[in-house]
């Protein structure tokens, strides 16, 4: 996030764009509901009429993978009403005029035609947008998990950029972040190509400091393999050992009958996690993991807020905390790795993480700080980019629009789009084991409207067959008009319902994201 | 700057800005007023009575929580007429409460029995009728008994003002008012998202966490405040413990949330100590993961990760990093994989 949550609720003008808030963010939604009392206007740009749909002053129920060209069509009208702030777009932004020729294309009739927004909703929104004090926009996997999920989110730039409603309190592009600690794992560098801080592998100057911190004679320059590029070495062969911890690709990764040919093709594959997950299952040795309310560490929030995690019983069983298990793997291969605790490898990212430099576990024990601290007096920072941006000025990226990698057909005539559910977390390890949310949300289900669920001759609660071109799932069906005419949902939550053995693994080729919101489906009665 | 007013309470002089409430005042001065309806992040309710105080020239005994504090202005917060009037509004609440103190799951963590033990109020002094509400445990999250509610409207304005969704309100009149979602159903058949956001500022026992409350006493739990380990909000709350087990979670002020939380952080820690947790190393042998010790574990993956590295370049090796450990973790992790496997090699689930 540019911004830090509490600066929502006080925002004139929300934008919340695939994103499920009151679900998926129930607390960063009582921001948003904040706002709305007050008097602030609420727009959600979704295929599905969500709950935060319900809140909102206007709903713009776009098709799925659409969202380029509704943002597009906002700019174009825009620049066009000459609602711009021509003094952010001359001062802190370079490209504009590169914008300006791609977004011409794109009038409010056109992307009516690509969005199924009506233009005159296109137009009235655009003009909120540029003419509120402050708007902010939120978004969340809605945005990035196309194949041009990328180009969404330059999109999304683009339009907080020409409006200059961003690197300021309550404006700015604001992803939520899904899970505890993703902002984290990226922060410290569980990423192919960057170390601490997004120092890039690919320079020098980084590689020499962290060989010398890390006391290596050289470290390689070669970003590494993404996600889903290593399953796929996996599968060829050029990937012959994996370590995994506290994942299950299995589950939450797309097409999940490849996932798990791939992982099993492996010579040899280590699990660490505190339950066996399916993805353990298949593992060679699994390594016991403490949950985190048994060790000590950090957490990143998605507003850059690092924060304490303390320990309150000991690890069960003869499992241990994670980082003292790397610590044992790093030693057994004659790289001697020993802490005395989490707060001294803290220390040490703050060494060699500039963001991180200010911040120690003395001043967290008092408050969550938020990056970038560079020093010990440095207070964190709330709301990025305030009078420069990172690369200095600010540049429009413009985007094409560009249809999702599957269209729906006569064999396979529906949309598949999925997401997560209130009362449940990701891959379901955790929730499904908890006494209490698997009692109240014990069965999922798949959402269809009524009208096609007609047309198949099925009712609410039959048991359906739903296939893809990659695999099928049997799930019971809840007739709503959540989803409009051609769209279901569902959640990948239940292993019942592994619904990524459907999803299409196709990615950006950028980000190498998987197109999770988007695939064609059919749907038969089991 | 606000324009600063000087008021005296209890022979103290105090100043404060101007439009400051009188409770406030005495609070930041401070001085002890007992509430049951006020909340400094709801709206002033004056209901409850129990913050009155005496103020020279006012007709009655005022409720501090929404008197002004004004120039000059002389209160009393321990009079004989207030004390007086405190014990009579704890009596008459006592009058309609069940007694059950001695089982309840909020025994030392209830702010009627604290007013009735300073005020020195026993049961019994009016006698009538009693309410006797079915207990309402039909969801795996919160008990409602609202035979203890006191109705001071905290639960009802927290849902609306906090959590936004007005599931519950008062109904019925008089002597049969009660705090209730619409059509007097319970919690399970309304749109209640069951966040417990009501329960954390319930002051009695009408409102309960379903299993802390029935686990442990009050007093028996140390409580660690640490960060929830679900979505990227990155709540605060305290974990209770009893016995090197989390017994269950309760709000705390967190940098992010306040006391706020969601069904997940608030109810969904069950799976710390679920019977499935892993307790020891497999190793897989004749395809059946089986137990071993940490040192075999560890010693065949170092072998086994040191061999496809010696055999097939480092770049034959890749991991998996995770958004669900900590920092320290994640760092580790990319620099066993940099420094000692020698690859960049390390991704997680950021983008799924």
């Amino acid at each position: 996030m540019t911004n830090s949550i509490e600066e929502i609720a006080k925002a004139d003008f929300i934008l919340a764009i695939g994103t499920n808030t009151t679900e998926s963010h129930p607390i960063i939604s009582l921001q948003v509901k904040k706002a709305r009392r007050n008097g602030s206007t609420l727009v959600v740009a979704d295929p599905r009429r969500t709950a935060i749909a319900e809140l909102a002053d206007v709903h713009m129920q776009l098709k799925s993978g659409s969202d380029i060209a509704l943002l597009n069509g906002m700019a174009h009208v825009i620049i066009s009403e000459e609602l711009w702030d021509k003094d952010f777009v001359a001062n802190r932004t370079e490209d504009f005029e590169a914008l300006k020729d791609t977004v011409a294309r794109y009038t409010p009739e056109y992307a009516a035609e690509i969005t199924g927004i009506p233009a005159q909703t296109i137009k009235e929104v655009a003009r909120g947008y540029a003419q509120a004090p402050s708007a902010t926009i939120l978004y969340t996997m809605g945005i990035t998990q196309h194949i041009c999920g990328t180009h969404n989110v330059f999109a999304v730039a683009n339009l907080a950029m020409l409006c200059g409603q961003i690197g300021k309190p309550s404006s700015g592009v604001n992803p939520l972040r899904g899970q505890n600690n993703v902002q984290g794992a990226c922060d410290m560098g569980a990423l192919p190509n960057v170390y601490t801080g997004y120092q890039a592998v690919t320079v020098e100057d980084h590689r020499v400091k962290f060989a010398k911190a890390w006391n290596v004679s050289e470290l390689p320059a070669q970003p590494g393999l993404t996600v889903g590029d290593m399953l796929e070495g996996a599968s060829n062969g050029s990937v012959k050992a994996m370590y995994i911890m506290g994942e299950n690709p299995v589950l939450s990764d797309p097409d999940a009958n490849h996932v798990v040919h791939a992982l099993q093709k492996l010579d040899f594959l280590v699990v660490q996690d505190i339950f066996l997950t399916e993805t353990a299952a298949l593992a060679d040795v699994v390594l016991p993991a403490a949950s985190f309310a048994e060790k000590e560490g950090t957490f990143s929030n998605t507003e850059r807020r690092v924060q304490r995690v303390r320990k309150a019983i000991d690890p069960v069983g003869d499992s241990k905390a994670d980082w003292q298990i790397i610590c044992n793997v790093a030693t057994a291969m004659n790289y001697p790795m020993r802490y005395a605790s989490p707060a001294e490898i803290f220390d040490e990212v703050a060494s060699v993480t500039p963001s991180y430099a200010g911040i120690s576990y003395a001043r967290l024990d008092k408050e969550g700080i938020q990056w970038p601290c560079p020093n010990e007096e440095h207070p964190g920072t709330t709301y990025l980019h305030k009078d420069k941006f990172v690369r200095g000025l600010g540049k429009f990226n413009p985007v094409e629009y560009i249809p999702p990698a599957e269209q729906p057909d006569r064999e396979y005539p529906l949309l598949l789009s999925t997401g997560r559910r209130h009362f449940h977390y990701h891959t379901g390890t955790m929730t499904q084991r908890t006494g209490a949310l698997e009692v109240h949300y014990g069965t999922e289900y798949l959402e269809i409207n009524p009208d096609d669920a007609c047309a198949i001759n099925i009712s609410d609660g039959d048991m359906v067959r739903l296939t893809s071109r990659r695999g099928q799932v049997e799930v019971k069906v809840k007739l709503t008009d959540v989803v409009p005419q051609g769209l279901v949902f569902t959640s990948f939550h239940f292993p019942a319902v592994a619904i990524n053995k459907l999803t299409n693994p196709v990615r950006d080729p950028i980000s190498k994201i998987p197109e999770l919101k988007v695939c064609s489906v059919k749907l038969e009665k089991a | 700057m606000a324009e600063l007013i000087t008021l005296t309470i209890n022979n103290l002089q105090v100043s404060v800005p101007k439009g400051t409430k009188v409770l406030d005042a005495a609070r930041q001065a401070g001085i002890f007023i007992p509430t049951f309806c006020h909340d400094p992040e709801l709206t002033r309710f004056g209901a409850c009575r129990m913050c009155i105080v005496e103020i020279p020239g006012m007709r009655n005994l005022p409720a501090s929580c929404v008197t002004e504090a004004t120039e000059g202005m002389v209160v009393h917060t321990d009079s004989p007429a207030v004390i007086e009037a405190r014990q009579t509004i704890l009596e008459l609440m006592l009058a309609n409460h069940p007694m059950d103190c001695l089982t309840c799951g909020k025994n030392g963590d209830c702010s009627l029995q604290d007013y009735a033990y300073m005020y020195g109020v026993k049961t019994d002094f009016f006698q009538g009728e009693k309410h006797n509400f079915p207990l309402e445990d039909d969801n795996p999250f919160i008990v409602r008994d609202m035979n203890k509610c006191i109705l001071c409207g905290k639960c009802v304005r927290a849902c609306a003002e906090i959590q936004g969704n007005n599931i519950v309100e008062f109904a019925y009149r008089g002597f049969d008012a009660k705090v209730t979602p619409a059509m007097d159903m319970p919690l399970s058949g309304s749109e209640c998202v069951f966040c417990g956001n009501c329960v954390a500022v319930c002051p009695v026992g009408a409102l309960q966490e379903k299993v802390l409350r029935t686990t442990v006493r009050t007093w028996e739990v140390k409580k660690v405040k640490t960060t929830c380990p679900y979505c990227g909000t990155g709540c605060n709350f305290e974990l209770n413990v009893k016995d090197n087990k989390v017994v269950g979670i309760t709000s705390c002020d967190g940098d992010v949330n306040g006391r706020a939380l969601c069904v997940k952080g608030r109810f969904g820690y069950g799976f710390i100590h679920h019977p499935e947790r892993l307790t020891s190393p497999l190793i897989k042998k004749d395809g059946q993961l089986v137990e071993a010790s940490w040192e075999e574990a560890i010693d065949l993956v170092a072998q086994k990760l040191s061999d496809a590295k010696k055999q097939f370049g480092p770049d034959a090796l890749a991991v998996l990093s995770s958004a669900r450990c900590t920092n320290e973790e994640n760092y580790l992790m990319q620099k066993l994989t940099r420094a000692v496997f020698g690859t960049n090699n390390i991704d997680h689930c950021a983008r799924l």
